[in-house]
């Protein structure tokens, strides 16, 4: 049967002069699947969040579900919501995993044990392991309450906190509105908790293929590690910092398990931990209002797509000088 | 520096990533009062091992994990399948339009799940899909990350082998199927991995495309579970255990063959 094909494809293609007809055949399955639920889709998303009704059955109403959008108060804050919670992640699990990378490269003994530990979040599924933090924040049973108590801190409401992170830090100084909110801070320590090991091994990997001799050297022109850090590590890891930037900036935007699992059934701490994505299913899945989650998600793919590039912008033009 | 410094630093970071997995597995024996006191330590004073059986029973796990484990697998054998094919011909073949095929499907790696999650749900209720494996499965079983995956590993073998190949009679299929493939292993098992835990971990699809409890995933049934538990931490402790167990186990079991590397992408230092 293979064989068959194969003599027939190459047959054709000595024909012709390319290999065109063994390229349909072996791209057809994946160029079908991504065309139908992944590029066609966001002609469709455009087309649906032109439609107004429950589940888009009123019809063409023009850009209105757009300026709804844009009016809707709650939409802001869960955009609030995921601004905070991306530079919130981002920079922290950037440092602590390059640094986690730095340090375990510097080893000799035990290094697979170490990969293992930090590794080991990122591999197990984020629901799972966000029902172990809901319970570890447990403000009755569980025991990071404990903890405080015995450092004579009074009791948190971790996960339910809908009160702001610099409000409680300053004893009410700062209003309770302004920042992030306490529960979200909890959401942005899981994630960085859960994440931290793939930013090390892709770290880890750019350590290990950076040539011994350039550190032999800045180490004989006098060095010390500091400067080693910043102007010969840093700039040669630059490539996976990029890396790194964008793809958490997309799953920053697009992040949905955490929030979900972590605050379902607290209220989402008054929409203090409803980011962008969990407003979309809210008002798509929960309220069936399609037209406006299609417009928010519109929104939001723009929004990602000139983020990256501003990125890529950025960054790429830097990168390319070393 | 001397070493012991950093060797404490790691292994105290090491143990505070570990921690919540230690507790939680240490609270799933405990029995019900002692889970709700608030306690640092993992290790039960009384052991309760019949904890399992009360979670199993408590819901239909195991109808969840056989949902699950169909759905991964399947995504996993599959995406192997389209990226291997897609991958092959991006990297070997010649035909017009390639680079910017190609342009597209890295393109495609930029748009944001949401962005296709109505449009998709409306085409599954289309297709009549609501409530079935196919809708589980069939949007995932293609992806831009495999397809450029193996295009690269592909790239990297010597050209001279499908030269000898062609010369006892190998066209592309037979040389891909018999030799390539084969050789590549360790970007398919890469692919493979990944494919299934991400199929494994979904949450957001299943949670809007099934509603039949016999459809349910266990990353859904887990968040249904947590609300249905309530206090019983114990319980609710040993079933995202087993949840985490098959992701562990298929990770480590594969680990040796897995590139790490390529997590990042092939991006050079």
């Amino acid at each position: 049967m293979l064989g068959l094909l194969d003599d027939f494809l190459e047959r054709r293609s000595r024909a012709h002069g390319h290999e065109a007809w063994t390229a349909v055949l072996l791209l057809a399955p994946a160029g079908i699947i991504l065309g139908l639920f992944g590029i066609a889709p966001l002609f469709f998303a455009f087309q649906l969040s032109l439609c107004g009704g429950k589940f888009a059955m009123g019809g063409y109403v023009g850009f209105e579900n757009y300026s709804r959008v844009l009016h809707n108060p709650a939409f802001w804050k869960s955009a609030g919501v995921t601004t905070y919670y991306a530079l919130g992640t981002i920079p922290l699990s950037l440092t602590l995993s390059f640094f986690a990378a730095w340090f375990l490269f510097r080893i000799q003994y035990a290094r697979s044990i170490f990969r293992t530990a930090y590794f080991l979040p990122y591999i197990t599924p984020v629901v799972a392991a966000a029902m172990v933090w809901r319970a570890l924040l447990n403000p009755q049973s569980g025991p990071f309450n404990q903890l405080l108590a015995g450092l004579g801190i009074p009791a948190q409401q971790w996960i339910l906190e809908p009160r702001g992170i610099f409000s409680l830090l300053t004893g009410g100084w700062v209003s309770p509105e302004w920042g992030p909110s306490l529960a979200l801070c909890c959401i942005i320590a899981f994630d960085v908790w859960h994440s931290l090991g793939y930013g090390m091994v892709v770290f880890f990997a750019g350590l290990s293929a950076i040539p011994r001799e350039i550190e032999d050297a800045a180490r004989i022109d006098g060095a010390n590690t500091a400067q080693m850090l910043r102007h010969v590590t840093l700039p040669l890891l630059a490539p996976m910092i990029l890396f790194l930037l964008i793809v958490g900036g997309v799953r920053a935007f697009q992040s949905f398990n955490s929030f979900y699992a972590l605050s379902q059934g607290g209220a989402r701490a008054l929409g203090t931990t409803e980011n962008l994505v969990i407003h979309i299913y809210s008002n798509f899945y929960e309220y069936g209002d399609w037209g406006y989650g299609a417009a928010v998600a519109v929104l939001l793919s723009g929004g990602i797509a000139l983020l990256s590039i501003a990125q890529w912008r950025l960054w790429g033009a830097r990168t390319s000088l070393q | 520096m001397t070493k012991w410094p950093k060797y404490a630093l790691l292994a105290s970071t090491a143990l505070l990533m570990v921690w919540p997995f230690l507790w939680m597995i240490g609270t799933s024996f405990k029995g019900l009062a002692e889970a709700t006191t608030p306690s640092l330590s993992p290790w039960p004073r009384e052991w309760h091992p019949e904890n399992y059986i009360q979670a199993f029973q408590a819901a239909p796990f195991a109808r969840y994990f056989l949902n699950s484990l169909a759905v991964s697998i399947t995504i996993a054998g599959l995406v192997s399948l389209t990226a291997i094919m897609a991958g092959y011909a991006l990297a070997r073949l010649r035909f017009p339009g390639k680079r910017i095929l190609f342009g597209a499907i890295l393109a495609t790696m930029m748009i944001p799940f949401e962005a296709t999650l109505i449009p998709n749900f409306v085409l599954i209720g289309k297709l009549g899909w609501y409530n079935t494996y196919w809708a589980l499965v069939v949007p995932w079983c293609a992806n831009a990350f495999s397809i450029f995956l193996m295009r690269q590993a592909f790239l990297g073998l010597p050209e001279d082998y499908f030269d000898a190949a062609r010369v006892d009679g190998c066209g592309h299929l037979r040389f891909l199927a018999r030799i390539a493939a084969p050789l590549a292993k360790p970007a398919v098992v890469t692919v493979a991995l990944f494919a299934f835990l991400g199929g494994y971990n979904g949450l957001l699809w299943p949670l809007v495309v099934t509603t039949d409890e016999s459809m349910r995933v266990v990353q859904v049934g887990l968040t249904v579970f947590a609300g249905d538990a309530g206090v019983r931490v114990n319980l609710l402790m040993c079933a995202s255990a087993i949840v985490i167990l098959p992701a562990a186990a298929v990770y480590f079991a594969a680990q040796r063959q897995v590139q790490e590397g390529a997590l990042g992408a092939g991006i050079k230092a």
